[in-house]
């Protein structure tokens, strides 16, 4: 039962069309649409619908995603109703006045007509047999290439070439040349016809563009943020933004959430064998060994909040907080021209929120890191252990206040290691009041980190160096 | 044999010989044996012909479905393939195992889980009490088969050639998932809320749902004789993982609208008077708009008319919904915020009931 039938054509585009709108769909699920197709059939469109979404999609958020485009894609109804107030006026449409005429010049670019010219399939109003003219043109024109906006005239364009538009045109003049009145009259009357063509067309590759271009600029849009600077971002990308902040902190969330342990080779721990194996009588029937455990990150962030260096905080604590269940204990503070202690503000409120609060109480004013230090000294330095990670966000620029390097210092002595992300380019470290290179000897790790690709590697070596 | 060579209209006896599949040997056997049984078995192919027969039958067990829910008991039978039903709690995902398990006559296989939850618990066991009874009892027996040998090299030779007597079928003790797949006549397989195991396990379900089969290392493989019909709850507290979702059907399962919980409440609670009906059921509609913590589920709905019933009550009261509120919501928080507006809610329920 497990062989797979072969996707049938529309079956196959629909799967590409379901995965330019985001549902991730495998091999696997492929065929296994396949198979539900092939229980169901295509009449029932409900039944269909619901089959094929048991099988594609598997969260609530794609099943709204899957019921869009299923809606989209098997709207095939391109040339019913709209056009009935033109099809009234149409003079003697029992007679074909354009079948003898136009069927020679017509025929650059019908040949799935079987020789029927675009005049006369507009004045018979044959609807099903346009729109199969239509999507075929539309297959040979490549619609599936379509990428962007801007291409939908193009393709119009193309499709009505390859429908036998010029020759019609080209006849249409004929009889407008003739000065006749009914030349004129069936000029105008196809002229209202194939207005009403175009309209349809236009509107079918804006769906088409909608099916096959979503998906893909999206990514795009999304791989141009990953590597896009901080301070760079459009208010309107933030929200966009912070979706791609909580995937990527999921990923990273759920590789390193475990407690792990690591055995350790042929030690016995006989404590826990002799106990574990009570049952028995003590006869070690099940050894246990001894293993280590491996401790999650216990860190404490130190965030500049002051001017520039502001948006990059944001997704800094964006991304810590929802790391969270990887790391056992996060303790943040932000500083400007003093430091305070904000974990109770990010705990308790989103962190959007949360962020701007921070920035009211503190942020935007001139930085003192020095002064920022110290405050940090008095008050959450003895918290600080041998496990615990610090890290410092900031650009070092103390505005030519004293640095306090001492304070670093013995923070660094105290600390398991300091990591200091710097949202400027290594280039402009060290000119200027920028202070980088004299709090580097007392760092772990000095790194550039603007985008959010940096900060996906920086927090991945954080996780993994706990290991 | 091709999917369309079991569908419909091949009567009961002929879609029986015509559908070949592993276990297929025992179930003829079986069917000689005990020909009652076997016609209420799902792979007969007979109960599940098409998805109108699906929603009927599951009518009949007093589970009322929507088309959704039947077009994925019909496909997860004919493809094969479990199925994954996410939804909020108390929407009747439990239930529908239930409802598949009466309808088909088949064993329904529950296994609750919880975190912590290991292969020992869910597949199989040995017997350890089972195995050190039977060494002792045996000693005699070992002793003199190995009495006579010379030295050690000798008597383990002499052992080994027993086989593994005490790692066999008789010291196995099944679990749910083991059980399962050695029923003869099929079954029902429900794994209950996946989403509270450990991460661990749900790999290690990975096996048994893609093949219906599992690995026991002293004794194989063991292949399902006929393969049940798996349903995995999950109430969303964790995002399951895409291995799992990519093996399963997935079924998403919401709140009713207010007609077929209609339904369901009269098909659970029989005798409900119509009109108390419409205002019970409009009244948690309306609850469940309001900004809760835990909304009511159709499960404390049917609790709620229940009660209405025992009360012999005909028109909600607004004190006797403030009494009886706390059936429907289980939060302090939640019944003072629908407390205040108590009178407002019973007078449009009453009115959408068309009570005066």
């Amino acid at each position: 039962v497990a062989t797979a039938a072969p996707a049938s054509e529309p079956l196959r585009r629909f799967l590409q069309v379901a995965r330019g709108a985001g549902l991730k769909v495998s091999a696997a699920e492929g065929i296994d649409a396949a198979r539900a197709l092939d229980l169901v059939g295509f009449e029932d469109r409900t039944v269909l619908r619901d089959s094929l979404g048991l099988v594609l999609a598997k969260t609530p958020e794609e099943k709204a995603a899957y019921e869009e485009v299923f809606d989209i894609y098997f709207k095939r109804d391109e040339f019913a109703g709209g056009q009935d107030a033109i099809e009234d006026e149409a003079p003697g449409s029992d007679q074909d006045p354009f079948s003898s005429p136009a069927n020679g010049a017509g025929g650059d670019g019908m040949g799935g007509q079987g020789g029927q010219s675009l005049g006369s399939l507009l004045a018979s109003d044959d609807r099903a047999t346009l729109a199969t003219a239509m999507e075929q043109a539309a297959r040979e024109a490549g619609i599936e290439n379509i990428r962007f906006f801007t291409q939908k005239n193009l393709y119009a364009r193309r499709i009505l070439d390859r429908m036998g538009l010029r020759a019609l045109e080209r006849d249409m003049e004929a009889m407008r040349q003739t000065g006749t009145p009914e030349g004129l009259g069936r000029a105008q009357f196809l002229d209202g016809k194939v207005e009403a063509l175009r309209d349809s067309v236009r509107d079918f590759v804006e769906r088409n563009l909608l099916l096959f271009a979503k998906g893909d600029t999206e990514k795009f849009r999304e791989e141009l943020l990953k590597s896009a600077r901080f301070s760079n971002l459009e208010r309107r990308d933030l929200d966009r933004m912070r979706v791609l902040v909580r995937q990527m902190a999921k990923k990273l969330a759920a590789r390193y959430a475990k407690t792990r342990r690591r055995r350790l080779r042929g030690q016995l721990d006989t404590r826990r064998t002799l106990r574990r194996n009570m049952g028995w009588g003590g006869i070690p029937f099940i050894t246990v060994w001894k293993q280590k455990r491996i401790e999650k990150p216990r860190v404490m962030v130190l965030c500049d909040v002051s001017g520039s260096v502001a948006a990059m905080a944001q997704f800094l604590l964006m991304f810590m907080y929802a790391i969270n269940e990887a790391l056992s204990d996060i303790r943040s503070f932000a500083f400007a021209g003093s430091l305070i202690e904000v974990s109770e503000i990010l705990e308790k409120q989103p962190v959007e929120e949360a962020i701007t609060r921070i920035m009211s109480m503190i942020g935007y004013g001139s930085s003192n890191y020095g002064n920022s230090f110290a405050d940090f000294e008095d008050g959450w330095m003895r918290h600080v252990t041998n496990k615990t990670t610090v890290i410092i966000l900031g650009d070092a620029r103390g505005n030519r206040t004293d640095p306090r390097t001492d304070v670093i210092g013995r923070l660094s002595q105290r600390s398991k290691r300091i990591i200091w992300l710097n949202p400027e380019y290594r280039s402009a470290w060290g000119t200027g009041d920028s202070d980088m290179y004299r709090y580097a000897p007392f760092c772990g790790l000095v790194t550039v980190c603007n985008t959010l690709r940096h900060l996906e590697r920086t927090i991945t070596d954080i996780l993994e160096a706990a290991a | 044999v091709g999917s369309k060579g079991r569908r419909p209209f091949a009567g009961p006896g002929r879609a029986r010989r015509l559908t070949f599949r592993h276990g297929d040997a025992i179930r003829i056997l079986n069917s000689s044996l005990e020909p009652d049984v076997n016609d209420a078995l799902p792979l007969g192919g007979a109960p599940l012909r098409s998805i109108d027969v699906v929603e009927q039958g599951l009518g009949e067990a007093g589970y009322i479905a929507n088309r959704q829910i039947s077009t994925a008991i019909y496909m997860a039978h004919h493809l094969q393939k479990p199925i994954l039903v996410e939804g909020p709690a108390g929407v009747g995902k439990t239930e529908l195992a239930k409802s598949v398990a009466s309808w088909l006559k088949l064993p329904l296989i529950r296994m609750q889980c919880y975190e912590g939850l290991d292969e020992s618990k869910a597949l199989y066991e040995w017997k350890y009490g089972k195995q050190l009874l039977y060494t002792q009892i045996l000693k005699d027996k070992i002793n003199s088969v190995i009495g006579d040998a010379d030295d050690l090299a000798t008597a383990l030779d002499k052992l080994h050639s027993f086989g593994d007597v005490f790692f066999s079928h008789q010291f196995l003790e099944p679990r749910p998932l083991l059980r399962s797949l050695q029923e003869p006549g099929g079954s029902v397989l429900l794994i209950d809320e996946i989403d509270k195991s450990d991460q661990e396990f749900e790999a290690f379900l990975l096996e048994i749902l893609s093949d219906y089969q599992v690995t026991i290392p002293e004794i194989g493989t063991v292949g399902a004789i006929v393969p049940p019909i798996v349903l995995l709850t999950s109430n969303s507290t964790r995002d399951l993982g895409d291995a799992l979702k990519r093996r399963c059907l997935h079924l998403h399962i919401g709140f009713p609208d207010d007609k077929l919980e209609a339904k369901i409440i009269a098909s659970r609670v029989p005798g409900i008077d119509a009109r108390l009906l419409k205002q019970l059921v409009s009244f948690a509609q309306q609850l469940r708009a309001l900004d809760l913590k835990k909304v009511p589920s159709v499960s404390e709905t049917i609790d709620w008319a229940k009660i209405m019933l025992l009360l012999h009550t005909t028109v909600l009261e607004v004190d006797l919904v403030r009494d009886t509120l706390n059936v429907l919501l289980k939060f302090e928080a939640d019944i003072e915020v629908a407390g205040k507006q108590l009178a407002g809610l019973t007078h449009k329920a009453r009115q959408e009931a068309g009570v005066t």
